[in-house]
This record gives C-alpha cells, structure tokens and sequence, in this order.
C-alpha cells in the first residue's frame, strides 16, 4: 500500500513520523492477585532525545482506550491522524519533544501489543483471553518501573497522566516517591463514586451479554462482541462528554428523517449517528477482555486505602510536586474529586498546584486544546524543564 | 513591591506554612518563599493571576472564596494571609473565622476607607471616592465591603480576637507624619496580626 503520510506534509508542530518499540522484560512481575507474569512485553514510543545525564524523561501514562501511540503518525498509517494525545505532545507543545524525552508505554492487560488477553500465553500457547490475570494499579506502574530501569531511567523529570492515567501518575508518586520529580494528575480521583461503578457495569453487562462473547473465549471461537464492545464504549462516552457540549455540537439536529406531519421515516439524530459511529469504530480497535480487566481495575483503584484509608497520609509519603487540573463540566470525575486530591497533598504539605477550567468538552477537556489549559500545563513544564537544568 | 507586601514580611517566622487568600500574581508567596524559606499555597480565582502564578512558580490552588476554607483542616497553617482583598469578600467576617480556624494566626490587610483623603472625597464632592488606588465606579467596584481602621478593630473586639501587630502605611507625605497618631485619619493602607485569644 501506498504511504499516505509524507514528512514533508505533516504540520510543523508534530514530532512526525514515529515508530514503536518492543521490549522484553525477563524480570518476573508478582502481580497484586498474587498470580507472577514470568516475563512479558511492552510495546512503547518515545519522542524527543534523552539527555546525556537522562534526567528529561517524562513518562505519559495512556487511559482507557489510549495506547503507546499518543503523538505523532505511523508511515503507514492511512488515517492520517496522529497519536491520541498529538495536542500536548510535540516540538513548543506542552510536553515540549524538544526538551523532554517522552516514553508512552501501552500498559500490560491492552490490546496494543503489550502483554494482555488478546496476545498468547506462553504456558497454554493460545490466547490469554479471560484468564489473564487480573491487575491493579501498582501492577501498571510495577511494569512501568521494570521499563523505567531497562531504559536506564532513574528518575522521571515528570510522570503525567490523565482520567486513568491520572490514578497511575499518583501511584507512581507514593510507590517509588524518589523516582519523579512532578506528578501531573489531570481530571482524575482518587476512587471511583458508586456512579462510575455503575456505569463500568453497564459497559460490562453490554460486552457480556453479547452472543459472540463467548465467556470471554471469543478469540478462541474465532469471534468477536464487537456489537457489546460497541454498545459499552457508547455508553461511557456519553459520560466523557458533558450536555452543554453535546447541545452545542449536535443540538436537536437530524442526520436523516424528517419531523414533518404526514411523512413517515425512520429518524436519526445526529448524536445517535455519531455515537453509533464512535462505538462502531472503537470495537474495531480494542479488545473486549481489556475492557472488561481496566474497568474492573478502575473499580477497585482507591489511592488511599493501604494508607489507612487517609488520602493525607497516602501523600505523606510522596516526594514530588504535584500539577492537578480539573474540567467544570466532567461529571465522570467532577472538580469536587480533583479538590479532594488537592487538599489532601495541602494537608500532606507537598507542593501543589491546582486548575479548575471552565470549558464545555466535559471529561474528554483533557484531551482537547483547551487554551487556559494548555497554557497553564506548558507553563508548569516550563518549571520541571527549568528544574532539569538547575 | 507593594509596601504593605514588604512589612509582612516582618512579621512572618522563617519555615512557616502559609496559606494566602486572594493571592493575586504570587508576588508575596514568591517574595516570603525566598525571603523566610516558607512552604506556601495561593488561593485564587482569577485565571490570568493563576497562570502568572504558575510563571512565578508558587503553588496556586484555584479556589473562589465565598464562606467557607473547608477542605482546610483546622490549625493547619502557620499563618493564613489576605492582603488587600476583604473589602472583596461577600461575608468578611466570616472568612476572617475561618483564616483563624485553618491558620494559628492570620494577617490582613486593607484600604483605610477612613482616611482624610476619602472623607473629603465623600465631603466635597458628595460622591462616592475613585482614587487611583480604588479606581471604580460605584456600580462596578468589586469593593463591596469597605471599612475603617475603627470599623475593623471593632469587630476584632468584638469576636474576642488578639491584635498581635498592627502596622498603619501611607505614601502621602501629611499621611506618613501622622499615620500613626491618628490612623484612622491618615492610614491609606492597615495592616493586622491577628490571632485567637
């Protein structure tokens, strides 16, 4: 196939042409279940140069339908888009490529590459599918840390994250609290409220629930629940985005039908479409038993809970500073839940900085090239920039 | 610098845990985090100062005050700072409880509204003072709450408050001779230490 990408047709302000790396990790990882990966692989990218002392190294952890491709284009890649998070990632972008060197790993239990159910277990030779191991956040960050040390990266410039990745980037800061110099925690918390929980479960009903899911054996089946799968990621997107956003965008609109007296056709409204669409193209790409294994992760994160519950005890025992920001109107993980995080590394007597924007796009702000947004988080990694080089 | 920002300084111990509300651009955090070694939080609402803070690199938290510091635990500060910034508040009072519930001490500073220069303002002119240091019009000044340095120690009277310092400022030439004879004549700004008794 012809490549539909040419470096000299990219905008000025992306890294470019990336490729992916592959590494593997012999080292065993004892996972939180108490179940041990006896080797395993990650898939990762990275953008930017490491410097020679390799202290500009920032880690970005992926969410849940996020990968190891957060910048850039593939060669190959017909789409033409770049990489999920190409918005803050690049040359004078926030993660500014030409000051840190990036590393993006798709976290073990995706469906990307790294070690998880879609790829072959060693012990059986077929795929891991529904009994690979359940895992929880310490056991991203756990991997995180063995990829950190076969890079020859001691410590992170900054571990950065958001929703999901969030909750790996505050882990990271109380597990190995001398190995980052900045936590960036945005539009995350510290737990799940009931409502998260339920609407995880209704994306896992949705997948279950489907005929060709199989028990999770699907692959095994040579089938997929592309149809549940499609269904789950509908349901939570409309958690990722906030009504006022959703009237702005699609108001009432029609995409096909009419609301004329005396013709009878079949309606669609333009959001209908556009959700259909959305969870249509999601199934195609990711794999249901992921799905179900992070959500079911998701669930059970609480940050606080081995510290006696006591998030100000939980951030006594960081040793980095920490960026937090928050989106007026997700209600997935609303402000109140990034101002509970905040007070309690206050109270913990850590370094701080919180943001509370105002926008319309709902959970998915972070994402998105909000201005305030983005210029409060290029000017903060201007300081961890500016602490590299003290 | 402000002049009421230096004299603070004074007061303040090496170390402290500060909390300052209404932070605007940082520039007191900045000035007592290298001055006395400080561990500092601004509290502010306003977008632009924010990002000025984080260029300051002081640690901002986006936060509007109305009534309450909760989610600010009890004598959890040194001290709790607010310059220039209670005539701003909605309940003065009240947030001047809860500067004294999170902090062991709190300072605050205020435009004299006392002062000749403003009587006279009211007098002459029989309209409400703009000044170059209060440059609003009455209907869009977010001065909602003005007092005097009698106003304001009587309420400290009245809530039982300790006066641990107070400091009188002004610029004008007669207000400087005289400031500290009669305040609530000549103060242009009134700076107080407070604490619980």
């Amino acid at each position: 196939m012809k490549s539909e990408i040419a470096a000299g047709s990219l905008p000025t302000d992306s890294i470019g042409i990336v490729e992916s790396n592959r590494i593997s990790i012999s080292e065993p990882l004892i996972l939180s279940c108490g179940r041990t990966l006896h080797g395993y692989e990650l898939v990762y990218e990275t953008y930017g140069e490491l410097n020679a002392d390799k202290t500009n190294a920032v880690l970005v952890c992926h969410a849940l339908s996020g990968n190891h491709h957060a910048a850039g284009y593939y060669s190959d890649d017909t789409s033409g888009k770049p990489g999920w998070w190409e918005v803050c990632i690049g040359p004078g972008k926030p993660i500014d490529t030409n000051r840190f060197h990036v590393v993006v790993p798709n976290n073990i239990g995706g469906c990307h590459g790294s070690t998880g159910p879609n790829t072959i277990n060693p012990e059986t030779g077929t795929h891991w599918g529904p009994d690979f191991p359940s895992l929880r956040f310490r056991d991203w960050v756990e991997g995180q840390r063995q990829l950190a040390d076969s890079l020859g990266i001691q410590t992170w410039a900054a571990v950065i994250g958001g929703s999901l990745g969030g909750m790996q980037a505050m882990r990271w800061a109380l597990e190995y609290p001398d190995r980052l110099k900045h936590c960036v925690a945005l539009a995350t918390a510290m737990s799940l409220t009931p409502q998260n929980i339920a609407f995880n479960e209704l994306a896992r009903r949705a997948i279950t629930g489907d005929p060709d899911f199989c028990d999770g054996y699907y692959l095994k089946q040579g089938k997929r629940p592309d149809k549940g799968l499609a269904l789950a990621r509908m349901i939570a997107h409309v958690t990722y985005v906030s009504q006022a956003g959703l009237e702005q965008r699609f108001g009432r609109d029609l995409k096909s039908g009419t609301f004329e007296r005396g013709i009878e056709a079949q309606l669609e409204f333009e959001i209908e479409s556009y959700l259909n669409y959305k969870g249509d193209q999601f199934s195609e790409q990711f794999d249901a038993n992921t799905y179900l294994l992070i959500t079911r992760m998701l669930d059970v994160f609480d940050l606080a809970r081995e510290y006696n519950n006591n998030p100000v005890e939980a951030f006594g025992h960081a040793n980095c500073d920490f960026f937090v920001a928050s989106f007026s109107t997700d209600w997935r993980f609303t402000p109140e839940r990034s101002r509970e995080i905040t007070n309690a590394i206050v109270a913990a007597g850590k370094n701080v900085t919180y943001l509370e924007v105002d926008t319309d796009k709902g959970h998915d702000a972070f994402l998105l090239p909000v201005p305030r947004y983005m210029n409060a988080f290029a000017k903060y990694m201007d300081r961890v920039y500016n602490e590299v080089n003290a | 610098m402000r002049a009421d920002l230096k004299s603070i300084s004074d007061l303040v111990p090496e170390n402290a845990r500060i909390l300052d509300l209404a932070c605007g651009d940082g520039e007191l955090l900045r000035y007592l985090m290298d001055d006395r070694a400080v561990t500092g939080y601004g509290l502010e609402n306003d977008p632009q100062q924010i990002q000025a803070c984080i260029e300051n690199g002081v640690n901002v938290i986006e936060q509007t005050l109305d009534r309450s510091l909760g989610g600010y635990q009890d004598n959890s500060f040194d001290l709790v700072v607010m310059t220039q910034a209670l005539q701003v508040m909605k309940y003065p009072d009240i947030i001047l409880e809860e500067m004294l519930r999170v902090g062991k001490s709190c300072i605050v500073t205020f435009p004299n509204f006392g002062n000749l220069r403003t009587r006279l303002y009211l007098t002459l002119a029989g309209k409400m003072p703009v000044t170059k240091k209060l440059p609003y019009q009455w209907y869009d000044t977010p001065n909602i709450h003005f007092c005097t340095v009698k106003d304001f120690e009587e309420l400290c009277r009245g809530k039982g408050y300790t006066i641990l310092n107070q400091l009188m400022l002004a610029e004008q030439p007669v207000n400087q001779q005289l400031k500290n004879i009669l305040p609530n004549l000549f103060a242009e700004t009134a700076v107080y230490h407070l604490t619980r008794n």
